[in-house]
């Protein structure tokens, strides 16, 4: 049982743990500020568990990898998110589409269903961070639930963030990283990303005086 | 283990109770107040207050019930008795094999029905408001705190709180990351069900804060003593518990007593830092809404499913 | 005399209800003899059969023919365990009940007093008969006149439209379900392709019990007898969705009646599913027991919100006994499926929780239903809104409610407790089920038990909180009157059953281990294949420990746990006594200085339930009418009603009806044609036979 797993092991287990349980934070929360603390504090957990990885296996590129996660997602996003909601002056996200408690009973069928989506794959894999592959799932699959569920754009983006977050949590757990050319894409395409969003806010509340994506039906076609 | 030194271990557990308990909240009370840059009461202080308050006649509106009369002793003696069940300093006590963790929480649901009655005894606004939001948050508290020990008995396979402390701390350092969800749910139990920020003020006067304070206001002198050490003594078990469950390394195995005084400065060592954070958490945080509570409690109810979930997914075979 | 079988006396002993029922008929007007010698000897009739059944638990199984019925199809009776078990606990209520109705029923209300007493024994005496019966036709006959006989006690008072509205409705839903379980039946008798010619049909020996015990079905027709049973006998328990009538019908009855529907009929029914599933089919399939255990934790959950919402008690009630009867589904499902993977011990685990379950609810489910009688006749009101303050006229009766409710709520160390324990024991044993998704299932369907468990306290403390604490909400209510000695004995005896059944569960358990040995072949109290058997031999020895498994993983002493509540107090009573002082003073309630108060500033009923009612919103189908603070006369109206009623059976009727006025068509009213008709029939025929 655990008695027999190796320390470094345990720690990637409670890492998966930490980072299921900042998940479900993230789709409960209503302060918009907690929320980026929140993804501040996942993509810590992220650093944490690749460098573990990267000690454990010795693997040195991962080591790469953490300092591009450390340096993008725990301080460069999160501080041109504080800016921009300090800028469009949204603090709280007080009605979502469905109420919290309905929101996390559906959190939990999906990740009993993630559970359930990782064990065939988990024997199969070799590494000794297969269990946390329906983790991994799970917080992409929470991260997708948080996008659906909130009538603000700001936390729709926090969603989406995180959800790559997950992919690269499942990455990391399953395959031991990726090749640094896909790394070093991604995280381009995610800076880049965020910076274009954060113009497109700025549209979106000129228009409509407002960040409630309510608001955007209004451009479907009458019939 | 002989009889005789299995009824002073559990007598001198009752007694650490009753003592350590006043004390654990006269240094919440003074942890609270060095955060907040004032003077602190003395620690001494609850003390003093049970005895001022047992010196004092009762005052009883004229249409009390015997049940009013009667609900501050059974309060009283509820708490007691879950303080002789949790294993403090000993996990083998004598009277440990009477209640297992559902029964601790039947426990804990007997006192809570008895004084949800007693403040509808009366009939005024005050106590059937208190009891009302009492039950809120009791009927959501009640299966989160079970789910907590659920997880815990999943993983020693026992739902006896002397295997749970034989399981989890005294078979070396291991890390139990459902433990990590269960632990946030049993602090958010703990808030809601000892009546603290941010749940609810235990120093307000305002009605429209009021939970635990509405039900026990028209109790005085010795029934009033009664409840406040009862109130003291909840606290105090609910701290065993988190130590029993999460930190469970130095409580002894045996039934002896230079075991029991060798592991009494641990105790009291955990305590304070237990109590210092407690402080730090109801400084930190603002009191919510009451029609906040059930989100908040729900919440604690499903990241203690979530730890079973994850028990059996990351702890279990493979 | 000893030769005499237990089944003989059992026998004897229904007969003996059937002569008092007739005899109470034919003296249809003297009450006095009738509730005070008749409805006695009842009782007795009932301690009896009680003794009987519990000194039949564990023999062998008894059986007998009985010359009655067709000519070629005679009554088959047996008495095995689990029909003891059965009618120790129809014995037992019905000897409390009885007694309280000599009390209950006073001159010159209601119905002939001679025709109730027929009714209420025939009722006593056909459930008896289900319990015992062991061929289809028996077992439809005796439960036909079950539904019969219930139906007209509870239309006792037919003079009132709801009532009589409410008696239909459960009568229609009782046939509904009646169907069911004769098909059942019929597929039981031979469902097997080689047994499905004409001469099998006829032969009526295969409609007994034995027969079908002896049929091995494959997975389609034992699955259809499966669910035809869940159906039919879930249809008389109140299982989601076929549960309507219970909250009509339990408050229109009398509460005599209302109790012993409560507390007994729906057991029948809980007999009926047992009996079905683990003794006459051969197999039983893990995914029936994920159905059940599902519809179940539906039944529980939804019981329970709607009870916390309702204002007239005896509704309160109803809906708390469909919660109930959820838990025992849940219990029963959770049997099946350990039973499917052969997990035998868990299967006894789980199949104990259900049987002591139904003890324990026809125990406290009846003590509170008779307390409301009581409430009833003292005030003549049910709706909570106008009562309060009762424990200063009624202690007898309050006292005894306070029982039953902190029975109901699952509190230790009475007897709601020791079933629940047992429940969520059988529930933590599932992570070695083999099946993924079921083991990840199950910790969620724990949570949603211990959700409904702590919702059945708030239930329970709105419901004695309103009734007998605060102050009266009604001028009248100074009036009213303690139970009458008879009612009190009625009353206390179930409240000293809840007592006996919470401090002594291992007496119990070793009682019930004959039940589970006969139905899966294996008990708690028996060596198996985790313990040994000098093990096992101590764990029953020990009557003051209740440890089903084993000391180390889960124990549980009442007898302790209450002697150390009540130690402690008495200590701490006498410490401050004379250590301080006993002084008290009695003035004017505090209530934080406020200078008026009065009995409307406590909480309505509705009140009470509020903020469970905002939480619980999606369940319920509400219509709310809040007065603005600019309404000259302000109206505060709030209505909660049941989805399942417009979604199902609204749209039920008017397809019924829609069906029927097509067929209607056909009745023009004109004789010419009716003729018509015929000449069309008789020319039709002649045309069919002329080649």
């Amino acid at each position: 049982m655990t008695a027999t797993l190796p320390i470094s092991a345990q720690i990637i287990n409670l890492l998966a743990a930490a980072m299921l349980l900042l998940a479900f934070a993230m789709v409960s929360q209503r302060r918009i500020i907690s929320l980026i603390n929140l993804f501040m504090a996942q993509g810590a957990v992220l650093c944490a568990s690749t460098l573990v990885v990267a000690i454990s296996t010795g693997q040195s590129h991962l080591y790469g990898s953490a300092l591009i996660t450390l340096v993008l997602k725990v301080i460069l996003l999160p501080w041109i998110l504080h800016r921009l909601i300090h800028r469009l002056n949204v603090r709280w996200d007080i009605e979502t589409l469905i109420n919290i408690p309905m929101t996390m009973i559906i959190g939990i069928l999906l990740v009993i269903f993630s559970f359930n989506l990782a064990l065939p794959i988990s024997e199969l894999a070799g590494t000794i961070t297969r269990s946390t592959l329906g983790i991994a799932i799970a917080s992409v699959m929470l991260s997708t639930l948080m996008m659906i569920t909130r009538s603000k754009a700001v936390p729709q983006v926090i969603g989406f963030l995180s959800m790559e977050n997950g992919l690269f949590f499942a990455a990391t757990s399953a395959t031991y990283g990726m090749p640094m050319v896909v790394e070093l894409g991604i995280a381009l395409d995610v800076l880049v990303g965020t910076v274009i969003l954060g113009v497109f806010f700025f549209q979106i509340r000129d228009k409509f005086e407002s960040l409630d994506i309510r608001h955007l039906e209004k451009l479907r076609e009458d019939q | 283990m002989n009889t005789l030194a299995a009824i002073l271990v559990q007598f001198f557990e009752l007694l650490a109770a009753l003592l350590l308990a006043p004390l654990l909240t006269g240094w919440v009370n003074q942890c609270r107040a060095w955060l907040q840059n004032k003077t602190a009461p003395p620690m001494m202080l609850p003390f003093r207050q049970y005895a001022k308050l047992l010196e004092k006649e009762a005052v009883l509106a004229n249409n009390v019930s015997s049940l009013f009369r009667m609900a501050p002793y059974i309060i009283f003696a509820c708490m007691a008795l879950a303080s002789m069940i949790v294993p403090t300093l000993s996990s083998s006590l004598m009277l440990a094999p009477a209640a297992d963790a559902i029964a601790l929480v039947g426990l804990f649901a007997l006192a809570r029905i008895f004084i949800a009655l007693a403040g509808m005894d009366i009939g005024t606004a005050f106590g059937s408001l208190g009891a009302r939001r009492e039950m809120l948050i009791g009927f959501l508290a009640e299966p989160a705190l079970l789910m907590v020990f659920f997880t815990a008995s999943l993983i020693s396979k026992s739902t006896s709180l002397s295997t749970m402390v034989e399981a989890l701390g005294q078979r070396g350092f291991i890390v139990y990351p459902s433990l990590a969800f269960a632990g946030v749910a049993f602090t958010m139990v703990a808030l809601a069900e000892n009546a603290r920020i941010p749940v609810d003020n235990p120093t307000t006067h305002l009605e429209l804060t009021m939970i635990h304070e509405a039900m026990i206001l028209e109790y005085s002198g010795r029934h009033l003593a009664l409840i406040e050490c009862a109130v003291a003594l909840k606290l105090y078990v609910y701290f065993c518990l988190g130590v029993a469950l999460f930190v469970p390394w130095g409580i002894p195995e045996g039934a002896d007593l230079l075991n029991l005084l060798q592991a009494l400065p641990l105790l009291l060592l955990k305590l304070a830092v237990g109590g210092f954070l407690l402080a730090l958490i109801e400084t930190i945080s603002a009191k919510m809404r009451v029609f906040r509570a059930p989100e908040f409690l729900g919440t604690a109810f499903m990241l203690a499913v979530l730890g079973m979930l994850v028990h059996l997914l990351l702890e279990t075979g493979k | 005399m000893s030769n005499l079988l237990s089944l003989d006396w059992a026998l004897v002993l229904i007969v003996s209800w059937l002569v008092i029922g007739v005899a109470g008929l034919l003296l249809s007007h003297r009450f006095f003899l009738i509730s005070r010698v008749l409805f006695p000897l009842g009782a007795i009739v009932g301690l009896a059969l009680a003794c009987v059944a519990f000194g039949a638990l564990g023999n062998a199984a008894e059986e007998a023919v009985l010359p009655l019925g067709l000519p070629d199809l005679p009554f088959h009776v047996r008495l095995d365990s689990l029909s003891a078990v059965f009618l120790l606990l129809l014995g037992g209520a019905a000897a409390g009940i009885s007694i309280y109705c000599a009390g209950y029923f006073r001159k010159g209300e209601g119905a002939a007093p001679g025709l109730q007493c027929m009714l209420y024994h025939v009722f006593l005496a056909s459930m008896a008969m289900v319990l015992l019966a062991d061929d289809a036709y028996a077992f439809m006959v005796a439960w036909e006149t079950m539904a019969l006989s219930s139906f007209f006690l509870v239309t006792t008072d037919h003079l009132i439209p709801e009532i009589r509205r409410a008696g239909y409705l459960y009568l229609l839903i009782a046939h509904v379900g009646a169907i069911c379980i004769l098909l059942c039946f019929g597929v039981l008798h031979g469902g097997s392709e080689a047994n499905s010619n004409l001469t099998q049909v006829s032969n009526y020996a295969n409609y007994t019990f034995t027969h079908m015990r002896a049929q091995q079905h494959n997975t389609l027709w034992a699955s259809a007898a499966f669910f035809l049973a869940l159906f039919g006998f879930g249809a008389k328990a109140g299982l989601l969705p076929l549960h309507v009538w219970l909250p009509e019908a339990h408050p229109a009855a009398p509460s005599p009646v209302s109790a012993m529907m409560s507390g007994v009929m729906l057991k029948t029914a809980i007999y009926g599913m047992l009996r079905v599933s683990f003794d006459l089919l051969y197999t039983q399939l893990w995914w029936w027991g994920v159905i059940v255990l599902s519809l179940g934790l539906a039944s529980a959950l939804f019981g329970v919100v709607f009870s916390a919402v309702q204002n007239d008690m005896k509704r309160l009630l109803a809906y708390s006994s469909i919660e109930n009867i959820g838990l025992l589904f849940v219990g029963i499902g959770l049997a099946l499926t350990f039973k499917s993977f052969g997990m035998m011990t868990l299967a006894a685990l789980a199949l104990t929780a259900v049987l002591y379950h139904c003890l324990n609810h026809a125990a406290f489910k009846s003590l509170l239903f008779l307390c409301t009688g009581s409430v009833l006749h003292a005030t003549g009101s049910r709706n909570l809104g106008k009562l309060g303050g009762l424990i200063h006229q009624m202690p007898w009766v309050a006292w005894l409610a306070l029982l039953g409710a902190i029975s109901s709520a699952g509190l230790p160390p009475l007897n709601g407790f020791v079933s629940e324990w047992l429940l969520l024991q059988a529930f933590l044993f599932t992570p070695g089920l083999p099946h993924a998704y079921i083991n990840m299932l199950v910790p969620v369907a724990a949570a949603a038990v211990a959700l409904t468990a702590a919702l059945a306290g708030f239930v329970m403390v709105k419901f004695f909180g309103v009734v007998f604490l605060g102050r009266p909400r009604e001028e009248s209510l100074s009036q009213a009157h303690d139970a009458s000695l008879l009612e009190r004995i009625g009353l206390s005896w179930l409240g000293a059953i809840c007592v006996v059944l919470g401090l002594f569960p291992v007496y119990v358990i070793e009682k019930i281990d004959n039940v589970t040995r006969l139905l899966l072949g294996a008990g708690l109290y028996e060596a198996n294949e985790m313990y040994s058997t000098a093990e096992t031999a101590a764990r029953a020895s020990n009557w003051l420990m209740l440890t089903p498994i084993h000391p180390d993983r889960a124990s549980y002493m009442p007898v302790v746990f209450l002697l150390g509540i009540l130690v402690i107090v008495a200590i701490v009573f006498l410490l401050v006594r004379n250590l301080w002082h006993n002084k008290e003073r009695v003035s004017g309630a505090w209530d934080c200085g406020f200078p008026l108060q009065t009995a409307r500033m406590q909480d309505t009923a509705e009140g009470f339930s509020q903020p469970l009612r905002q939480v619980f919103e999606p369940f319920y189908r509400l219509q709310s009418d809040i007065p603005t603070s600019f309404d000259k006369s302000p109206r505060y109206r709030v209505i909660v009603e049941d989805h399942f009623w417009y979604w199902i059976y609204l749209p039920i009727g008017r397809t019924a009806d829609f069906g029927a006025k097509l067929v209607a068509f056909l009745q023009q009213g004109r004789i010419s044609v009716y003729l018509l008709y015929s000449f069309i029939t008789l020319v039709i025929l002649l045309f069919l036979i002329r080649g």
